[in-house]
């Protein structure tokens, strides 16, 4: 029973704070829809993002092909994927998944 | 408030492939104005002299040099491409016929000479008619012979070598690099600001400052001045490689960066540097060789109760620009432009609201990243007016004075050469009039990041995405 009424009364909190502020609004629109954001301890993920900013590569052999646009672009990467597939055939290129960007990870990210 | 027209230069018709400009600067009479961009290229260029013959071409700005500043570079420690866009030109004061400049990108800044040739020497005669090099000691020949006579006979055999002549020739200008100033950032650089000694000027990234000295380019230098008030001569020392460092020693308790610095107009030791969390640090480099206990701290208190997951992200201050004056110093977040006045830190003293309406659409602006855009400011050349950029290519101006303030747009259909420009207005809910627009219609593709004034006439130099705009007021 008091367990509701605690509810309701977060759930007015809320809606008193919707009216008075847009930008609460908003703040609640977002962690509704990203509940994990802001909940990661130690340093802002959005500095360090912000302090390595441009694409990262493997080495410069990574580089060049990127910059060539080569079709080879769909090697995997030295680490595997959680999801590989260890399967009943041996793969081909077109099996193969396709290489991920090297970006530092997402602000959304868990 | 003035009323703003086109220049009848039109906006460039670049091919697509134009690169955005990343940053706008009038040099200090305002003849040059130089721009610079995504593809590392700089673009200088100049106002066209009032002529008689020609009175509809006053004021217009031609192209006067463009040149490669920048190249991308990889960096094989970090396996990171270092990008050739432009972050920042910052010209020096003319000291004689030449133009210099400084150009920055992530890692290096260049000090440019732009020169002007108009003359070339013509007559040489250092060549036989062939194309060889004419032997030096037959131009000039002394030949002794003895006459059957007995007489000495001297023959002077002289092609002189000639002088040669100055003709006129077609303009060429030319920029060469004069210094390159490298490897003293580790992370990437926001800011370069010219000292008012004009031997000097600051680099600032993410998280340290650098005072270089113009002449030299081996390592950057923290400054002590001699003990008396006399700012020459400079006693330089080795002691630290920079004059401010926010680097923590565990990264992870990284909480703010420095986001734009700038060197006082008048005052050669004070500068000021603003952070991620909406604050400004004034430092006076006499006091202190490292500059990490500032002089002056300037902060807006906030209202806790108001306090969300956006605060600290809008209150990023993206640029801080001293007045001409050197009082004021005007500082950009997202959503509002702030005079402070240099004697109070404990709140600005004017605060004009940007795009207000945009508070009620953070959510979506996080989500697409334009809530991290950084907006730059600039003052008039008297600071009675001040300029930012919004989104949708419109551009506001607030007028000290008066407190009117106005919203332009600059885009191709409204910059029909010496029409006046109409001022726009946005719409923030309930009806919508004619001619206003819905927030929810403006495009946040077209965001006007980098504006400049003239620094003595009411002339605006515009960066919008690829295009560049620029308008002078009607009344002159």
């Amino acid at each position: 029973m008091s367990g509701e009424v605690e509810a309701s009364t977060e759930e007015q909190q809320e809606m008193q704070d919707t009216v008075v502020s847009p930008e609460k609004a908003e703040e609640a629109k977002l962690k509704a829809r990203y509940p994990h954001l802001g909940t990661r301890p130690g340093g802002s993920d959005l500095l360090r993002k912000r302090l390595q900013k441009g694409q990262k590569y493997f080495d410069s052999g990574d580089y060049n092909m990127a910059k060539a646009k080569m079709k080879n672009k769909q090697l995997p990467t030295a680490a595997a994927e959680k999801t590989e597939i260890t399967g009943d055939h041996i793969p081909t290129p077109q099996d193969l998944p396709q290489r991920k960007q090297s970006l530092v990870a997402s602000k959304l990210a868990v | 408030m003035p009323l703003f027209v086109p220049v009848s230069f039109p906006p460039s018709e670049r091919d697509q492939k134009a690169d955005i400009i990343s940053t706008v600067e009038f040099n200090y009479s305002g003849e040059l104005l130089a721009t610079g961009d995504k593809g590392g290229r700089v673009v200088i260029f100049q106002r066209e002299q009032e002529s008689k013959n020609r009175p509809s071409s006053r004021g217009e700005y031609n192209v006067y040099s463009t040149f490669q500043s920048h190249e991308p570079e990889f960096d094989y420690l970090k396996s990171l491409e270092i990008e050739e866009k432009i972050n920042k030109i910052r010209w020096l004061p003319q000291q004689n016929a030449a133009h210099f400049l400084l150009s920055a990108n992530d890692k290096t800044i260049k000090l440019w000479k732009i020169s002007e040739r108009d003359k070339r020497a013509e007559g040489y005669n250092l060549k036989d008619e062939d194309g060889r090099l004419r032997d030096p000691f037959r131009i000039t020949t002394l030949r002794v012979s003895l006459s059957h006579l007995f007489q000495w006979h001297f023959e002077l055999q002289v092609q002189p070598v000639k002088v040669p002549v100055l003709m006129p020739m077609d303009l060429m200008v030319e920029a060469s690099p004069r210094r390159i100033f490298a490897n003293a950032h580790t992370y990437h650089i926001n800011s370069i600001s010219v000292n008012s000694d004009y031997e000097t000027y600051l680099s600032a990234d993410d998280l340290r400052i650098n005072l270089w000295h113009l002449e030299i380019t081996d390592r950057s230098f923290s400054i002590l001045y001699a003990i008396s008030d006399v700012p020459l001569p400079i006693l330089l020392k080795h002691v630290l490689p920079y004059i401010v460092d926010i680097k923590p020693a565990n990264m992870e308790e990284l909480t703010e960066v420095i986001t734009a610095a700038e060197c006082h107009p008048h005052q050669c030791n004070v500068f000021v540097y603003s952070s991620s969390k909406g604050t400004i640090r004034l430092c006076d480099m006499r006091a202190a060789a490292l500059c990490d206990r500032h002089s002056k701290f300037f902060e807006e208190p906030e209202d806790p109760s108001s306090r969300s997951f956006f605060s600290e992200i809008i209150s990023s201050i993206s640029d801080v620009k001293f007045s001409h004056s050197g009082r004021y110093m005007m500082t950009r977040d997202y959503l509002s432009v702030k005079v402070w006045d240099l004697n109070m830190e404990n709140r600005p003293v004017e605060t004009y609201q940007v795009h207000e309406y945009l508070r009620s659409k953070l959510c979506s602006l996080y989500e697409n990243d334009c809530i991290f855009d950084k907006f730059e400011c600039c003052w008039n050349g008297s600071d009675s007016a001040i300029m930012t950029g919004s989104y949708n290519n419109f551009f506001r101006m607030f007028d000290r004075n008066t407190r009117r303030d106005i919203t332009l747009e600059a885009s191709r259909e409204n910059s029909k050469p010496r029409a006046m420009l109409k001022p726009r207005k946005v719409c923030t809910g309930g009806k919508r009039k004619k001619d206003e627009i819905s927030v929810d219609s403006l495009d946040f593709n077209k965001k006007i990041l980098h504006t400049a004034w003239h620094p003595k006439e009411n002339v605006i130099a515009v960066a919008a995405t690829n295009n560049l705009y620029i308008f002078q007021d009607k009344l002159n």
